[in-house]
């Protein structure tokens, strides 16, 4: 369970903070999805999460522990976490990129090699192992930086816009097989996304922000039949016309 | 194959071995330097300015200038070491051209890794992060492999600077391929120079292709690639070490200056050496001052310097007490300061002199200075680009109260020609100069002696002395200035290689 309480950040030599009073709970086994414009501090909460970025003033406690008590480098290696572009070292192979958690916690090479294999078979790329970064699809690279995430069997998982950057096609597909993960796996997850199709699609809740403030926190159907405010209806809005276009573009053959 | 070549080949084992290893220390000791700054300045920005700011200075300062730096710093350090420890720190040879040429090295190697470094990609940077490494971690992982191929390429560059510029430490007594360029520079003998040139650009080549084949192996991991790389780079080095092992350890070094009668000095003398059995290694081309402390501190065991050179720049001393009180003085000097052992002169002096066309100088009746002055207003004189700023020129102008119609400067190889044109009617020359004899002049005698004399002098370092007076003392008066002037002729104008001219010089000993 993640508890944010009263979180605020401030960067240095800007006006307006990026995030301003947030309170939030995650619960265990959650799918909860952070969704707003671009800069309006999702990012930003997301990285305090794993300590990435240092918050101004509030409190995080994960199962119960603020985690200013932890050792920040201690904390990521206990968080996966999956970058906008992948983020995968492009001078190591897929496996080396994999297995660099359970190395940097000391694990041997034979479990290391276990575990890589298993992730490659989970993220449907076995036999990629040996291949360089710049030798894979977008969605391959995404797939492998899932797989990097979950290599050193975390709880918790941070998703900053993994799909946004492929094609609609893969996108469905490997946002798909995450949820089926996050449930298989009975992870944990935060995930961000400035696309509120996909936020409706995959979230257990979602957290609507705007200029760093939360606006709504609520399941899909909750946000879609009770926005709080005009901003939410207007995020909602988009995604229920293209639904309901596209129920109508389907049935219109039968006509 | 001529004779040159010969000889040119027969010393490429002890020049290149030394140059490849002095360089490859240099290339060492700059990236192992270089390396930890540039990390520290990528991290802390203030710092990167100031540090490239330095290593470009460095990089604007001539080369050879920066080489011959060290020789002074050196020479401190080594009086306080002395003082501390009771042990000098040599300041001629490998290790002021180590240091310089590490210094040298340095900017190509700190500038790729710094801006690699800075350059780094923040996402990249933050993935590092983001799976739990430490900055260390994340240095020695990430940042530093992936800057791998841009600090390479700092090496190899280094790595062509520093071949080329160690042929400039031959003037600090340190062995190079420059041997082979002052040597052939100094005697005309583009044979040497081409040697050293083509042997230094090969070995810049070589040393750049196999780094350029590590780097490759590297960034494309095949690890055989860059094992042979490796393997070739130790075999190079090792085979370097070969000839140290090669020469005698207590062989006796044989120092010379950087021209010709030095050259052909150094060899007569080694000739004699060997001839007694005895081991011998030659350090040319050395400095000036550079020879004297040399000697003092053991670096060469025997060479042959002129007594008003040491007069002057070692002893410091502008008064002419005449030249046996002289000899007697710097002797007594050489001894008592530095422990060197002075045998004698060799019979001969190279001294500056003014020369005319024996057949001018009869008609008008000249022998002597004194007699030039009474038709100076009439005469043009040349001289070389140093003679009417040094103290020799002051002294006789004073002495005998010259004032010529024309004074013009000619480079050495043209003034000597010039009086033989009649272009000029009286030239500086050097009294040793073969080129007096071949264009027929004249050498006007001093009666007032305000010619400083410069008898060529045996000078022997304090370790060998004892041993090396007794095979060598038979030199000492035995060489006559008109031998010595064929002698140096025979070199000048490519007749025959110093060592040859020095076997001619012994023959007739």
């Amino acid at each position: 369970m993640i508890e944010i309480n009263d979180l605020h950040k401030s960067y240095p030599g800007t006006v307006a903070p990026a995030v301003r009073g947030l309170s939030l709970t995650v619960d265990k086994g959650e799918l909860l999805v952070l969704v707003g414009p671009s800069g309006c501090g999702k990012t930003t909460t997301l990285n305090m999460l794993n300590r990435l970025i240092e918050p101004s003033s509030g409190g995080i406690r994960i199962d119960g522990r603020d985690i200013r008590d932890d050792d920040p480098i201690l904390l990521r290696r206990r968080i996966g976490y999956v970058f906008q572009d992948a983020g995968l070292f492009p001078h190591m192979t897929v496996a080396e990129n994999i297995g660099v958690t359970p190395r940097l916690l000391g694990w041997n090479g034979d479990d290391i090699a276990a575990r890589v294999e298993t992730l490659l078979t989970l993220v449907k790329l076995p036999d990629l192992g040996s291949r360089l970064p710049r030798a894979l699809s977008g969605g391959q690279r995404q797939r492998i930086a899932l797989a990097r995430a979950l290599a050193a069997r975390p709880s918790i998982m941070l998703l900053d816009e993994p799909f946004g950057a492929l094609d609609p096609l893969t996108r469905d597909e490997i946002a798909d097989d995450y949820a089926k993960l996050h449930d298989d796996l009975g992870l944990t997850t935060v995930m961000v996304t400035h696309d509120m199709t996909e936020a409706l699609l995959l979230a257990d809740r979602i957290a609507v922000m705007r200029d760093g403030v939360l606006v709504q926190t609520g399941a899909p159907r909750e946000l879609i039949g009770s926005p709080t405010d005009a901003f939410v209806a207007r995020m909602i809005e988009t995604p229920r016309r293209r639904a309901q276009r596209l129920a109508a573009a389907l049935e219109e053959p039968e006509a | 194959m001529s004779a040159s070549i010969r000889e040119a080949l027969a010393v490429l084992p002890d020049y290149l071995g030394q140059h490849v290893l002095l360089s490859v220390a240099a290339i060492l000791c700059g990236t192992a330097i270089s390396l930890p700054l540039a990390v520290a300045a990528a991290r802390r920005p203030a710092l990167r300015g100031p540090l490239l700011g330095f290593a470009s200075v460095l990089q604007t300062i001539p080369a050879l200038a920066l080489l011959a730096l060290f020789y002074p710093v050196l020479l401190g350090l080594s009086l306080v070491t002395r003082q501390l420890f009771g042990v000098g720190v040599p300041a001629l040879g490998w290790l002021p051209a180590l240091l310089a040429l590490t210094l040298y090295s340095m900017l190509p190697v700190l500038r790729n890794t710094a801006t690699a470094l800075a350059e780094s990609d923040p996402a990249v940077l933050m993935a590092a992060r983001g799976v739990g490494m430490t900055p260390r971690q994340s240095l020695l992982m990430v940042e530093l492999p992936l800057a791998a191929p841009m600090i390479m390429a700092g090496i190899r560059t280094a790595a062509v600077w520093v071949v080329g510029t160690a042929t400039l430490s031959t003037p600090v007594g340190q062995t190079s391929l420059g041997n082979y360029i002052f040597t052939g520079l100094q005697t005309e003998n583009w044979i040497y120079v081409l040697f050293g040139c083509v042997s230094a650009a090969l070995l810049a080549l070589l040393l750049d292709m196999l780094l350029a084949l590590a780097a490759s192996g590297l960034a494309r991991r095949r690890p055989a690639r860059t094992f042979v790389a490796a393997a070739a780079l130790a075999a190079i080095v090792i085979l370097s070490l070969l000839p140290l092992f090669a020469t005698p350890r207590h062989a006796i070094v044989v120092g010379a200056k950087n021209f010709t009668e030095q050259y052909i000095l150094a060899d007569l003398i080694a000739g004699r050496l060997e001839k007694a059995g005895l081991a011998t290694t030659q350090k040319t081309d050395l400095g000036s001052t550079v020879a004297l402390r040399a000697l003092a501190a053991n670096a060469i065991d025997v060479y042959v310097d002129y007594s008003g050179t040491l007069w002057a720049d070692a002893m410091h001393r502008s008064d002419l007490p005449g030249r046996k009180a002289m000899l007697a003085q710097l002797g007594n000097w050489l001894r008592q300061r530095y422990g060197i052992v002075m045998p004698g002169a060799l019979g001969f002096e190279n001294a500056y002199v003014f020369a005319m066309r024996a057949d001018r100088a009869r008609a008008l009746h000249i022998q002597s200075l004194s007699d030039l002055a009474i038709h100076a207003a009439a005469l043009k004189i040349g001289g070389d680009f140093e003679i009417f700023s040094r103290p020799e020129w002051r002294s006789v102008v004073k002495a005998y109260g010259l004032s010529f119609a024309v004074q013009r400067q000619y480079q050495p190889d043209f003034l000597y020609r010039a009086a033989a044109n009649g272009d000029v009617d009286v030239i500086s020359a050097f009294s040793s100069d073969g080129r007096i004899a071949r264009y027929g002049l004249k050498i006007l005698s001093d009666p007032k002696g305000a010619l400083p004399p410069y008898d060529a002098v045996l000078l022997l370092g304090p370790h060998h002395a004892a041993q090396l007076r007794k095979l060598l003392e038979p030199l000492v008066g035995d060489i006559s200035l008109r031998r010595m002037q064929q002698a140096n002729l025979m070199v000048d104008q490519g007749q025959k290689t110093p060592r040859q001219a020095a076997l001619w010089l012994a023959d007739r000993n």
